[in-house]
C-alpha cells in the first residue's frame, strides 16, 4: 500500500538567519521600548502602522527574496520565515504592508510586467505602498469561481464593474489586485473567463464603505467599482488565467506562521501572569500549547523549506493552515480557564488586552484566506478522494 | 536522516512486508512467538543498529534505529525489537557488551526503583514489554542511590504475565534475589527519566508510524466500501475527517522526527526534553484523535478482530500511556518552560 499523505522535510535555517533573527529581536526591544508599538494579537491583520513599514523597509526586511533590480534583497524565504515569525510572535504591527510583501509582490515578480515590476516593486520594498486583495464578492464567497465583477472591454483597456468585500485594509491601501470576469461565464468550466487587475484605489468609479467587525474595528470593507477604467498596462498576466494565476499564490498565503501565531501573545502574557511556579494543572496546559506549537512551526517550516526548494506544496500549506488556525482558538481557550478575560479597568492590562483581541478577532481565523472547510476539501483531494 | 537510511529502511520495509502479515501478528497475540520474524530481524542486524561495532552492534546512528522503528510501527510488528534497541542503547551507554536475542529494558515507568545490594537485585518493574519473550533485560539500578546499569537473565526472574490493550506481553518481573550477568557504573547523566526520555522518543516515531498505516487504510476503505451507490470517500463528511486525520498524521510525523533528532543529539539538555515532551504529547494526542477517526470510517467492520485496523489502533492506545502519558509530559514541559519566563517562551521555541 502506498504511504498517504504529507511530508515535512527538516529545515535547518543556518547561522545567516539566525543571525538575522537576533537583529530583528534587538530592534523590536528598541521599538517596544520607545513605545514604538504596544503588542497585539492577529496584529497582521490589526496592526497598522505605515511609520513601521516604513522601518522594516529601512531595515531591508521587506521584499527580502526579491531581486536587487526591484530593490529587493536576494535572500531566501526562509530568511523572511525568520524575520516574519519575529514581527508575529512579537504582536507588532506589520498589517500595512502584510499582503504587498507576501502575496502582490511576489504576483508581479511571477506574472507582472517589467513597468509594473519597476514602478511598483521599490516602493513596497521601501515600505511606502500597500496592496489588498479584491477576490470575495457579496455573493461569492467559498464559491470564488462565481463571483460576478466583470471586465468590459473597452479602447485602451477594461471598463470594470462590480463589488468586492471583506476586503482588509482597502481604505488604507494603494492597490488592490482584483480577480475579475473578462468573458461571460461557462458553466462547464467555471475557472475560466477570470483576470486579474491591478487596480490604482484612487482610480474614478471606485467608493470604499467601511464594515466593522465584532471587534468594533473597521479593517474591512466593501469596495465598489462604477465604470472603473483599468488600463491594459494594469492587467497581471494574461486575461484569462487568473484562476490559474490565483492557485500560484495560494502555497504562500497559506503556510505562514501567521496561521498559528496570531495568538501567540496571548500564550506569552498568560504565562508571565501564570509565574515561575504554576500548579500542574495550569502547567499541563502551558505544556500541551507549547507542545502543539513547536509541532506547528516544524510543519510550517518544511513547507517553506519546500517553496524555498522551488516546489509548490499548495496542498501541505492548506494542511498547515487548517491545522494552525484550529490552535489558535484552542490557546485562547485553553488560557482563559486559568486566567479569565478581566473587563478593561483604568490601568494598563496587557493580558486582558491581547486576550480581548484574540477572542474577537478568532472567528475570523479559520474563514479567512480560505475557510477549514475548502481547506479539508484541498486536503481530500491530496488524499486521492475527490 | 543520512544516506544509510534509505538502505536500512528498505530492508526493514521488505523484511516487514514479508513476514509481519495480519496472521503473525495475530498468532503472536495468540502466544505463537513470531520467530521467522524476529530471526530475519536478527540476521540482518536491525536489532543491534543502535550498539555500536565494538560491543557487538551494527554501527549504525541513532536516527537509522528510528527509521527503522517507524517501519516496525507502519507494520506494527508483533516482536520486541523497539525494547531490543532500546536495551542495546542503554547497555552500550555503559559500555557494555551487548548478548544475541530479544531484549528489553526498563523501568518504564520513571519512578520505580531496583536496588543493588551487596551483589543482588531487591525490587520489581511493572508492566515491562515483552519480558516473557526476551532472554535478557538491560536494566537502571541504584547501589547505594547511585544508578548503575545491570545486564539480568529473564531466566533467572519471576515473571507475573500481563498484557497491553494491543495483547502484547507486558509482566510484571520481580528481581528479588537475582544476581545480574554483569553490572556497569552509569555514565554521569543517565538514571530512569534519561531511559524514559529515550523510551518515549522510541514510541513516539513507533507511533507516528502506527498513524500512517491506519491513514493509509482509512483512505483506502473509503475508496473501496460502497454506499448510497458510492463510495463512502466521495461523501464530505468522510472526506473533512479522512481530512483532519492527515493533519493529525503530519503534526506526528513532524514531532516525532524531532525528538528523534534530540535523541540523535543526546544533550538531553532542555532543549532535547522539549522536543522529546513535544512528541509525545503530539503524538499521544494524534493517536487518540486519529484512531477515533479510523473506526469511524471502517465502521463496524474496523471493530472486528478480523480486520486488521485494530493492529494499529490498540497498539496507538497502549503506546500513548507509556514512557510517560501526554498529561506527564505536558506538566513536564509547562513547568519546565514556566521557570525559564515569559520573556524566554519565544526565544525557547525557536531554539535561538
Amino acid at each position: 500500500m502506498a504511504a498517504t499523505g504529507f511530508r515535512f522535510p527538516k529545515v535547518d535555517l543556518g547561522p545567516e538567519a539566525e543571525q538575522l533573527r537576533a537583529d530583528v529581536r534587538a530592534f523590536l526591544a528598541e521599538e517596544l521600548a520607545s513605545g514604538g508599538f504596544t503588542p497585539m494579537a492577529d496584529s497582521w491583520t490589526s496592526g497598522y502602522s505605515a511609520e513601521f513599514s516604513r522601518k522594516l523597509g529601512a531595515k531591508g526586511w521587506l521584499g527580502m527574496t526579491w531581486p536587487k533590480q526591484y530593490g529587493g534583497h536576494e535572500l531566501t524565504a526562509l530568511d523572511r520565515y525568520v524575520v516574519t515569525e519575529e514581527l508575529l510572535s512579537a504582536g507588532a504591527p506589520v498589517a500595512l504592508h502584510w499582503i504587498a510583501d507576501r502575496q502582490s509582490g511576489p504576483l508581479l515578480l511571477r506574472f507582472g510586467t517589467e513597468e509594473q515590476r519597476q514602478s511598483i516593486l521599490p516602493r513596497i520594498v521601501r515600505g511606502e505602498c500597500y496592496f489588498c486583495i479584491g477576490m470575495s464578492e457579496p455573493d461569492s464567497g467559498s464559491d470564488l469561481a462565481s463571483l460576478r465583477s466583470s471586465g468590459k472591454r473597452v479602447d485602451g483597456g477594461w471598463l470594470v464593474t462590480g463589488r468586492k468585500i471583506w476586503t482588509s485594509g482597502a481604505h488604507l491601501c494603494d492597490y488592490m489586485i482584483a480577480l475579475i470576469r473578462t468573458s461571460p461565464r461557462d458553466d462547464t468550466a467555471r475557472h475560466d473567463g477570470l483576470s486579474q487587475f491591478l487596480i490604482d484605489l484612487k482610480s474614478k468609479g471606485i467608493s470604499i464603505r467601511p464594515i466593522s467587525n465584532i471587534a468594533g474595528e473597521a479593517h474591512f470593507n466593501e469596495v465598489l467599482f462604477e465604470d472603473v477604467f483599468v488600463p491594459d498596462s494594469m492587467v497581471v498576466g494574461n486575461i484569462g488565467d487568473g484562476w490559474k494565476q490565483v492557485v500560484s499564490e495560494l502555497a504562500f498565503e497559506r503556510s505562514g506562521p501567521e496561521r498559528f501565531l496570531s495568538s501567540f501573545v496571548v500564550l506569552r502574557e498568560g504565562l508571565r501572569e501564570i509565574g515561575e511556579m504554576p500548579n500542574d494543572g495550569a502547567a499541563g496546559s502551558i505544556g500541551r500549547l507549547v507542545a502543539q506549537l513547536k509541532a506547528l512551526r516544524r510543519m510550517s517550516l518544511g513547507v517553506n523549506g519546500l517553496l524555498q526548494a522551488g516546489e509548490s506544496p499548495v496542498a501541505a500549506a492548506a494542511l498547515v493552515k487548517e491545522v494552525g488556525t484550529r490552535y489558535e482558538r484552542t490557546v485562547l481557550e485553553d488560557m482563559r480557564q486559568h486566567i479569565p478575560y478581566r473587563p478593561a479597568g483604568q490601568s494598563p492590562d496587557a493580558y486582558a488586552s491581547v486576550l480581548r483581541d484574540g477572542i474577537l478577532h478568532v472567528p475570523s481565523a479559520t474563514i479567512r484566506g480560505g475557510t477549514n472547510e475548502v481547506l479539508k476539501g484541498i486536503v481530500a483531494r491530496e488524499l486521492g478522494l475527490r | 536522516m543520512n544516506d544509510s537510511d534509505n538502505l536500512i529502511v528498505d530492508t526493514a520495509t521488505k523484511l516487514l512486508q514479508d513476514l509481519s502479515t495480519p496472521s503473525i501478528i495475530n498468532d503472536a497475540e495468540a502466544g505463537k512467538w513470531p520467530g521467522g520474524l524476529w530471526d530475519a530481524l536478527e540476521e540482518s542486524g536491525l536489532t543491534l543498529t543502535w550498539v555500536s561495532d565494538e560491543l557487538g552492534g551494527a554501527g549504525a546512528e541513532v536516527s537509522d534505529g528510528f527509521a527503522v522503528l517507524k517501519v516496525a510501527g507502519l507494520f506494527t510488528a508483533p516482536v520486541p525489537l523497539a525494547e531490543t534497541l532500546l536495551a542495546g542503547w542503554l547497555l552500550g551507554q555503559a559500555g557494555m557488551n551487548v548478548p544475541a536475542g530479544p531484549m528489553t529494558a526498563g523501568p518504564v515507568y520513571a519512578d520505580a526503583s531496583i536496588d543493588l545490594n551487596g551483589g543482588k537485585l531487591t525490587g520489581s518493574a511493572r508492566h515491562l514489554p515483552f519480558a516473557r519473550s526476551a532472554k535478557h533485560i538491560a536494566l537502571i539500578v541504584r547501589d547505594g542511590g547511585t544508578p548503575k546499569v545491570a545486564l539480568v537473565a529473564v531466566a533467572d526472574c519471576a515473571i507475573a504475565h500481563g498484557v497491553s490493550l494491543a495483547g502484547e506481553p507486558r509482566d510484571d518481573v520481580s528481581f528479588d534475589g537475582v544476581t545480574p550477568l554483569k553490572v556497569s557504573p552509569a555514565p554521569a547523566g543517565l538514571d530512569e527519566t534519561r531511559l524514559a526520555m529515550v523510551g518515549a522518543a522510541m514510541r513516539s516515531v513507533q507511533m507516528a508510524g502506527a498513524l500512517q498505516k491506519i491513514l493509509d487504510q482509512s483512505v483506502q476503505y473509503a475508496t473501496e466500501r460502497v454506499q448510497f451507490g458510492r463510495p463512502i470517500g466521495k461523501f464530505q463528511a468522510i472526506q473533512h475527517s479522512l481530512a483532519e486525520l492527515a493533519g493529525e498524521v503530519a503534526a506526528a510525523g513532524a514531532a516525532a522526527d524531532a525528538a528523534a533528532e534530540a535523541v540523535a543529539r543526546g544533550a538531553f539538555d532542555d532543549a532535547d526534553v522539549a522536543d522529546i515532551a513535544t512528541a509525545k504529547i503530539r503524538v499521544g494526542e494524534a493517536a487518540s484523535t486519529g484512531s477515533a477517526i479510523a473506526h469511524q470510517v471502517h465502521g463496524a467492520m474496523g471493530f472486528t478482530y478480523e480486520h486488521s485496523l485494530h493492529h494499529a489502533t490498540r497498539r496507538l492506545w497502549a503506546w500513548r500511556d507509556e514512557f510517560g502519558n501526554e498529561a506527564q509530559w505536558s506538566i513536564r514541559l509547562g513547568h519546565l518552560v514556566a521557570k525559564r519566563g515569559a520573556d524566554d517562551l519565544w526565544p525557547f521555541i525557536t531554539g535561538a
